[in-house]
């Protein structure tokens, strides 16, 4: 049973994958590059990783791609007009990614209404890797801490408009 | 030794198949957007690999290097689109092949 739940889930990952990176239009492109990450959310839980599950569900699928739409969106705005924005929600395009995104609640549904024979061998919980991540791992929390810092400060830098550096260059 | 009902190495086959999938896009599209995605798509297989190790042997290391990619991949597509802003600002297209020469 969890067997097949993973090969579907794996299936839909890899044809996700596949179709985001061979579309033209970036958005579509990012619809399907969500899907593969709730694919790969769902192989995690199947795994017996539902941390890891949770995260990839709320930081990938949800924050790092909500990045990626706001600079989609902002890049858009001057040529955006309204028979665009109709194309893009024909039923065409968001069939697929709705019947594939259905068959991923499914298949979540079913491995939650079984989870203690489906979780494949013993399920890491949550709570072992917050014993691990801050008593032999504490040095890497404040790595990674560091690391978000720098890349708050890169993206600030960079995001910022040079109407002051353009002026003096000039 | 928690063991997986689904052998190993099919988890780290789809890994690899995501990880190449994710390669083939990096040097097959010019578009610096696409780059971008196929990158975070690398770095999810590489992730996958990772935390299917862990549970195979039931520890929770796998998912603490997950952790830590999360927060690379984080910091990494926040700088990157902050250069994809400057690129359309300063080129007006987000084809890398306009952007190779440094100082443009």
């Amino acid at each position: 049973m969890m067997e097949v739940l993973f090969y579907i889930a794996s299936l839909v990952a890899l044809s996700a994958t596949a179709l985001a990176l061979t579309r033209s239009n970036a958005t579509h492109a990012l619809i399907y590059l969500i899907l593969s990450l709730l694919a790969v959310a769902v192989v995690f839980f199947l795994l017996g990783a539902p941390f890891a599950a949770a995260l990839e569900v709320l930081i990938y699928a949800g924050a790092i791609m909500v990045l990626f739409v706001f600079v989609i969106m902002m890049l858009n705005l001057g040529e955006a007009g309204d028979a665009r924005e109709r194309q893009w929600l024909t039923p065409r395009n968001w069939l697929v990614p709705g019947f594939m995104a259905t068959l991923l609640f499914i298949e979540l549904m079913l491995a939650l209404s079984h989870t203690p024979d489906i979780v494949s061998g013993v399920a890491v919980e949550p709570k072992a890797v917050g014993l691990a991540l801050f008593g032999p791992y504490v040095l890497a929390v404040e790595i990674a801490s560091m690391l978000l810092l720098a890349g708050l400060v890169g993206a600030y830098h960079l995001g910022r408009r040079f109407i002051v550096r353009e002026s003096e260059d000039d | 030794m928690g063991g997986l009902t689904v052998p190993l190495e099919h988890v780290l086959v789809l890994a690899a198949l995501l990880f190449s999938f994710g390669l083939l896009g990096l040097m097959l599209r010019r578009n610096i957007i696409f780059m971008l995605m196929s990158l975070e798509v690398m770095l999810n297989a590489a992730a996958l690999a990772f935390v299917a190790a862990g549970a195979n042997w039931a520890q929770p290391d796998g998912q603490i290097v997950f952790l830590i990619i999360l927060s690379v991949a984080a910091a990494e597509v926040a700088v990157g689109l902050g250069l994809v802003l400057q690129i359309q600002r300063r080129f007006k297209t987000l084809d890398m092949d306009t952007a190779n020469r440094l100082r443009g």
